[in-house]
């Protein structure tokens, strides 16, 4: 008790649900690097030594840092400017250029962007920015300016590289990887992608400029790796403020990540993907759910989480529709197995929908029809040929007491006789394909 | 005594169909297009023809060059400061001196000076003499400090209208010590900035057309024979003799107030003209004692009117036809004579300039320099017997006399110069010509805006900032061990001393260069290779050194260029980078392009080849092709003296890419740089390793081998070395290994470079993700086809799932599955809102998925 007292730990629980919110928010939503990158130590290391070379020995350099999208590429590159900011005699040398593929869309914004970020407009006095050209021109000139022993050494990170190299004639790549071959100013480009085939994107010439250095940041965790990752990701830190608090919590993790069910819903996702940014959101929704009442996540939590992330987004919105609009589906999906894939237009599959009102045996059917399909007339309703067709000839035979019911009802016979309803949905929403 | 008054300068516009003829007269002195239009060229005419088909007229001219023309090198060996307007005899052969007329702009008048070093330094001393050897373009003319009124004197006398004439002829009260010239001081205050004066006026010219435009300030044409000024000490005589002189541009004389003294001056001094002029042409430049033939001519009008013409033969053995010349001025005088009539009779009597000969620096100047002209008189007087004659032989005593003569001008000069600035400028220190000229004129002529100070003769200073990154704060470490040593040395980007194995092409390009440089002539060559066989490397190996050779004056200097095609937004961005290269000007591409045709196209005392390196060069290419035409175009024309060198990947870009008239002019002259062998691989390692011992031997060998076999490119055997350096830093902890770069870091170097990563990132596939790939697979093989819709790989899929005990996905995991294959470029994918129905093939071939597969 002293020791509790002493340690000041006892906080209120509202205020702890709130703290632990907060870190693992941060932590899950990457906003906090994390201390050591795992799992890919030897490319961090090889990335550090050998910006730590630009910065500290001039030398240019280029490389890059190709990985599936959530693989860790952008935070390993944080991770190394943190390390390298570190050390003295780079941070003060070092000169950075972040662009992005998807921001910098062509060379000329891409070469104001440099500019301002190099802070070279100071230069250039008032009119800050004149033409393409110019623009080319004058960076150019500033790196062929400077020379390996004297000048700043500056990092160029191009994010999304390979949509640098759908610029035209890849002048900035040319340029870029140019100048890290010559004798003028060093610099290090590095450029991050996830496509593989990166390099036959690149002009041959530039391709000879380009050093060939890769880091393929290609992890392949085994589950337990996996586990164990979703286990560190939900523990709180030793300096959390209530001590006791993070004990519990930590020891509730430790029962949640040994529960079958988690286990299973977890090894679910390892199996469908094994980065972290997808683990990451599963977590997320596990986290949302705790509160004042419910501190600690259980594992039925996790496992509707799951439920959630896997829910097909598709067969969701059938959960919306209307009766009639599921009958037009119904109906669709019929002319689509008559038809094996040819389009089809309104009036055919108006004609289809006739046919299950029609067939309809029970009373209460029609009756549902007639209630729901305002925009049917009634004569058609219920005229018509009979079908023998199954999917079409199922929504008599459904429950239909209720509204919910009926609905849910359907989705589950379209679902279980369709495996492409979402086709049809996309039909009802896209005009242009009836 | 070489006076030449062959300027007619005609007034206002309607005289300009004489302006026409005078142009055309033979030995006249004749500005010619330039490149720039705010200089240019000098030349005088010797011959005028037409060509074959008689539309054309042509001239046969004699260039002079500009001291901004004369290169930098043999500038200095004139041992003096050259006068801006200062020109040059130009001897070189490798000007064409054929012309078209119509880039004739005007004739100007070019006053011909004696060989003087300027005033302060003068005094007797001879002129330093410029080397013998000079190249084709030796600095000829006299020092254009050191106006001499007996030195030959040609003064350019763009067409004054009555303002201007009577302002320049105010204005000549102090041309400048050095070069100033009543010629140049017309020519500025006419705007036309053109003349170019070969020497300055002499102090008595000087004198005596101060008086005169004071006195006459109507006087619009003037014949100017620099030779009498000299005799006349007198104010009335000074004044006199200006107002003759001025005359004397209409190739008219006025004799009207004292006739005989008038003739007696070219008699008197001729003699000491000659031999002053002569020695020092012979001194300095190839020129050849010239002959002076006088002829004087009167116009008995009312006995109003003499007309004289000097008929100089030229000191550089042009000899100028004389009736045609003859002739011209006789037309001259008819049409001016009226207007002389009309503006001489009222012109006497008028005020004399106040001379602000008060300041003490002015008068003692003034005293120099009448001791000087009573000199003077006396060596005329000694001459005086000689005065028929038509040729001379120059003696030396004639020319000292002119030397110090020229001295003594010089100070006038200066102490004019002085004066006016104190009038008006006081700021204005540039002691140079054209600034003096500058503020004269606008001091003298208050409608003409100061703005006009900016002319284009002054080097216009770039206003563009020079960008810069910023220096580092701390010093970059220095390698400290043998493999960051050899890590440095294996950059591409360090400058090997000398590049092997490309011994042949360089020798080949050395050649094909310094041949055209020498010759002054012109061509293209293209070079071709595949990226990384060192053809950039080479140019500029070869540049740097045939710079080397022209600095030591193995070869005529010239000018290298470099642009590259990757380096520029727009290929007509070209013109502008050449246009900027060349000469410092900035302008729109259209611009720069017209000038450069104008540059290249043009005849002009050039006297640098140019260079030009086009790297890149299928990136010039345009629907027109026209960037490309006029680079291989330029080469052609006779005047150009443009070697062009292109560099690309392709060796049949010529005829893959080139219009025929393009290709045509290309050329043949092509070269290929193959792929580097093995061999020449290694030995390019060994050379720029240069005996630091980190690599076994075999490593490099494996290196070497492996690069050969692929691509042949050195940038990647270099890359290759360096990055095994490296892991062989990272293993140096490991004991087994000797320090030294071996096999295996290689190997490992060579496996990271050349190895694709499909089947690593296969193997690190989630589980899902390798089942839709086998399940794509499997889907091919059932279709017979290398591409399948998702909704038929998914069916395959759910399959899989079954067989494999998984759960099945549902199909927003599986299009999801499938878009991050398809990130990846595992799979290549349509646009993903086509959903299910998006089609999907492989980027990887089946045996390679299937083996990452299995070995999993």
């Amino acid at each position: 008790m002293s020791k509790r007292k002493m340690e000041n730990t006892r906080l209120p629980v509202g205020e702890c649900i709130s703290q632990v919110q907060e870190m693992l928010r941060e932590r899950l939503c990457h906003q906090q690097l994390p201390d050591r990158p795992e799992g890919v130590e030897a490319q961090h290391k090889h990335l550090l030594e050998l910006l730590k070379r630009t910065a500290v020995h001039g030398e240019s350099n280029s490389v890059l840092i190709v990985g599936p999208r959530g693989a860790g590429k952008t935070m390993l590159l944080k991770c190394v400017l943190r390390d390298l900011q570190e050390e003295k005699e780079a941070q003060k040398n070092l000169l950075q250029v972040h662009l992005n593929g998807l921001l910098q869309t062509d060379d000329r914004i891409a070469l104001k962007e440099i500019t301002r970020q190099l802070h070279l407009e100071n230069a250039v006095g008032d009119k800050v920015f004149g033409s393409f050209a110019e623009n080319l021109a004058f960076l150019l000139e500033a790196l062929k300016k400077g020379d390996r022993s004297s000048s700043r050494p500056a990092l160029f990170v191009l994010d999304e590289f390979d949509l640098f190299a759908h610029h035209k004639n890849q002048t900035l790549l040319y340029n870029l990887l140019d100048v890290s071959q010559s004798a003028q100013a060093p610099i290090a480009v590095v450029g991050l992608t996830c496509r593989l085939d990166v390099l036959e994107l690149l002009e041959k010439r530039v391709k000879s400029r380009f050093s060939h250095r890769q880091i393929h940041l290609l992890s392949n965790p085994t589950f337990s790796q996996y586990l164990q990752r979703v286990r560190t990701q939900l523990s709180l830190p030793d300096h959390f403020p209530d001590r006791k608090f993070a004990l519990d919590w930590n020891a509730s993790v430790e029962t949640l990540c040994e529960d079958k069910s988690v286990e299973d819903a977890l090894r679910r996702h390892f199996n469908s993907s094994k980065d972290f940014r997808s683990m990451h959101m599963l977590l997320m929704l596990c986290l949302s759910r705790v509160s004042v009442a419910k501190p600690g996540i259980k594992p039925a939590d996790l496992v509707e989480a799951s439920r959630m992330s896997f829910a097909d987004a598709k067969a969701n919105m059938l959960h919306g529709l209307s009766i009639l609009e599921l009958c037009l589906i119904i109906a669709m999906k019929h002319l689509n197995d008559v038809y094996e894939g040819e389009p089809f237009n309104l009036q055919m599959v108006h004609n289809g929908l006739r046919a299950p009102a029609a067939a309809r045996a029970h009373p209460t059917g029609r009756q549902l029809f007639g209630q729901n399909s305002e925009g049917i007339p009634a004569d058609e309703t219920h005229a018509g040929p009979q079908s023998d067709h199954g999917g079409p000839a199922e929504v008599p035979t459904m429950p239909h007491g209720r509204q919910a019911v009926g609905h849910v009802g359907v989705r589950l016979a379209v679902c279980k006789r369709l495996d492409f309803t979402w086709t049809f949905v996309c039909c009802v929403l896209c005009p242009a394909r009836q | 005594f070489i006076t030449k008054s062959t300027r007619q300068e005609m007034r206002g516009t309607e005289r300009r169909h004489v302006i026409c003829k005078v142009t055309k007269a033979t030995g006249q002195h004749i500005l010619i297009e330039g490149e720039d239009e705010d200089s240019p060229y000098v030349a005088k005419v010797i011959r005028l023809f037409g060509d074959e088909s008689g539309k054309q007229k042509k001239a046969v001219v004699q260039w002079f060059v500009r001291v901004s023309e004369v290169p930098l090198s043999k500038r200095k060996l004139l041992g003096r400061e050259p006068h801006a307007q200062e020109i040059f005899y130009y001897q070189g052969r490798s000007c064409d001196d054929e012309v078209d007329a119509g880039s004739i702009l005007k004739p100007v008048q070019v006053t011909f000076g004696a060989l003087l070093p300027p005033f302060p330094d003068s005094a007797l001393s001879p002129p330093p003499c410029p080397k013998p050897s000079l190249p084709p373009s030796p600095p000829c003319s006299p020092p254009a400090a050191a106006p001499t009124s007996r030195g030959a004197t040609w003064r350019a006398l763009p067409t004054p209208d009555l303002d201007v004439m009577r302002r320049a002829a105010q204005g000549e009260v102090r041309p400048s010590r050095a070069t100033v010239s009543a010629g140049k001081a017309f020519a500025a205050e006419a705007e036309s900035l053109h003349s170019v004066t070969k020497l300055s006026a002499s102090k008595c010219l000087s004198a005596k057309r101060r008086n005169n435009s004071a006195r006459t300030p109507g006087v619009r044409k003037k014949l100017e024979l620099n030779s009498e000024k000299k005799s006349m000490i007198s104010e009335d005589i000074l004044s006199q003799l200006l107002d003759e002189e001025l005359e004397g541009k209409s190739a008219v004389r006025r004799l009207s107030d004292s006739p005989p003294q008038v003739l007696s001056f070219p008699h008197s001094l001729t003699p000491i003209r000659k031999p002053h002029k002569a020695p020092g042409a012979l001194g300095t430049f190839p020129l050849r004692p010239s002959s002076i033939v006088l002829h004087k001519v009167s116009l008995s009008e009312g006995n109003k009117y003499h007309i004289k013409i000097l008929k100089i033969i030229s000191p550089f053995s042009t000899r100028l036809p004389v009736p045609s010349k003859y002739d011209e001025l006789l037309l001259l005088c008819d049409v001016d004579r009226a207007e002389v009539d009309n503006e001489d009779s009222p012109m006497l009597p008028v005020a004399v300039t106040p001379r602000s000969s008060k300041r003490k620096s002015a008068q003692l100047v003034s005293s120099r320099i009448r001791k000087q002209l009573n000199l003077l008189d006396n060596l005329q007087d000694l001459n005086s017997d000689g005065e028929d004659e038509e040729e001379f032989v120059p003696s030396k005593k004639e020319l000292q006399s002119s030397s110090e003569e020229e001295e003594e001008e010089a100070g006038l000069d200066s102490d004019e110069e002085v004066v006016f600035k104190k009038g008006r400028y006081p700021a204005a220190g540039s002691r140079t010509p054209q600034s003096k000229q500058r503020t004269r004129s606008s001091s003298r002529t208050p409608r003409k805006t100061p703005n006009k100070k900016v002319t284009p003769g002054t080097p216009r200073t770039p206003h563009r900032a020079v960008p810069n990154i910023p220096s580092r704060s701390l010093p970059a470490r220095q390698p400290a061990n043998v493999l960051e040593e050899a890590r440095t040395r294996l950059h591409v980007s360090s400058v090997p001393e000398s590049l092997p194995c490309r011994e042949q092409e360089f020798q080949d390009i050395y050649s094909f260069v310094e041949s055209k440089i020498a010759d002054g002539t012109g061509g293209c060559m293209y070079i071709s290779g595949v990226p990384g066989t060192g053809k950039t490397a080479t140019v500029q190996e070869v540049m740097r050194c045939l710079q080397h050779a022209a600095d030591v004056d193995e070869i005529p200097p010239f000018h290298f260029i470099e642009v590259n095609g990757m380096k520029m937004t727009d290929p007509h961005q070209a013109y502008v980078q050449i246009l900027q290269k060349l000469t410092g000007q900035k302008a729109t591409a259209d611009h720069a392009a017209a000038l450069l045709e104008k540059r290249f196209g043009n005849p002009a005392p050039r006297k640098e080849t140019t260079v030009l390196l086009v790297d890149e060069l299928d990136l010039l290419w345009t629907r027109k092709q026209n960037v490309m035409y006029n680079l291989f175009d330029w080469p052609t024309r006779r005047h150009a003296r443009l070697v062009v060198l292109t560099i690309a990947n392709t060796m049949d870009l010529p005829e893959r890419i080139m219009i025929n008239r393009v290709a045509s002019r290309l050329g043949l002259t092509r070269m290929s740089f193959q792929p580097y062998s093995f061999k020449q691989l290694q030995q390019i390692i060994m050379s720029r390793l240069n005996k630091v011992k980190a690599f076994e031997k075999d490593a490099l060998q494996l290196v070497s081998r492996k690069v050969a076999a692929l691509s042949g490119d050195a940038r990647r055997c270099l890359d290759i070395c360096r990055r095994a350096t490296e892991i062989c830093e990272h293993s140096a902890a490991d004991p087994s290994t000797t320090g030294l770069v071996g096999m295996s870091h290689v190997m490992e170097a060579l496996n990271e470079m050349f190895s694709s990563a499909y089947i690593t990132a296969i193997k690190c596939a989630s589980l899902q993700e390798q089942l839709f790939l086998r399940a794509v697979i499997a889907e091919f093989r059932r279709l017979g086809l290398e591409e399948a819709t998702f909704q038929q790989v998914f069916v395959q899929h759910q399959a899989l799932c079954r067989v494999e005990g998984l759960q099945p996905i549902s199909v927003s995991e599986g299009l999801a599955v499938c878009q991050r294959l398809g990130a990846c470029r595992l799979l290549l994918l349509e646009p993903s809102r086509l959903g299910v129905l998006q089609r999907v093939r492989l980027n990887v071939s089946q045996d390679d998925v299937l083996y990452a597969l299995k070995a999993d």
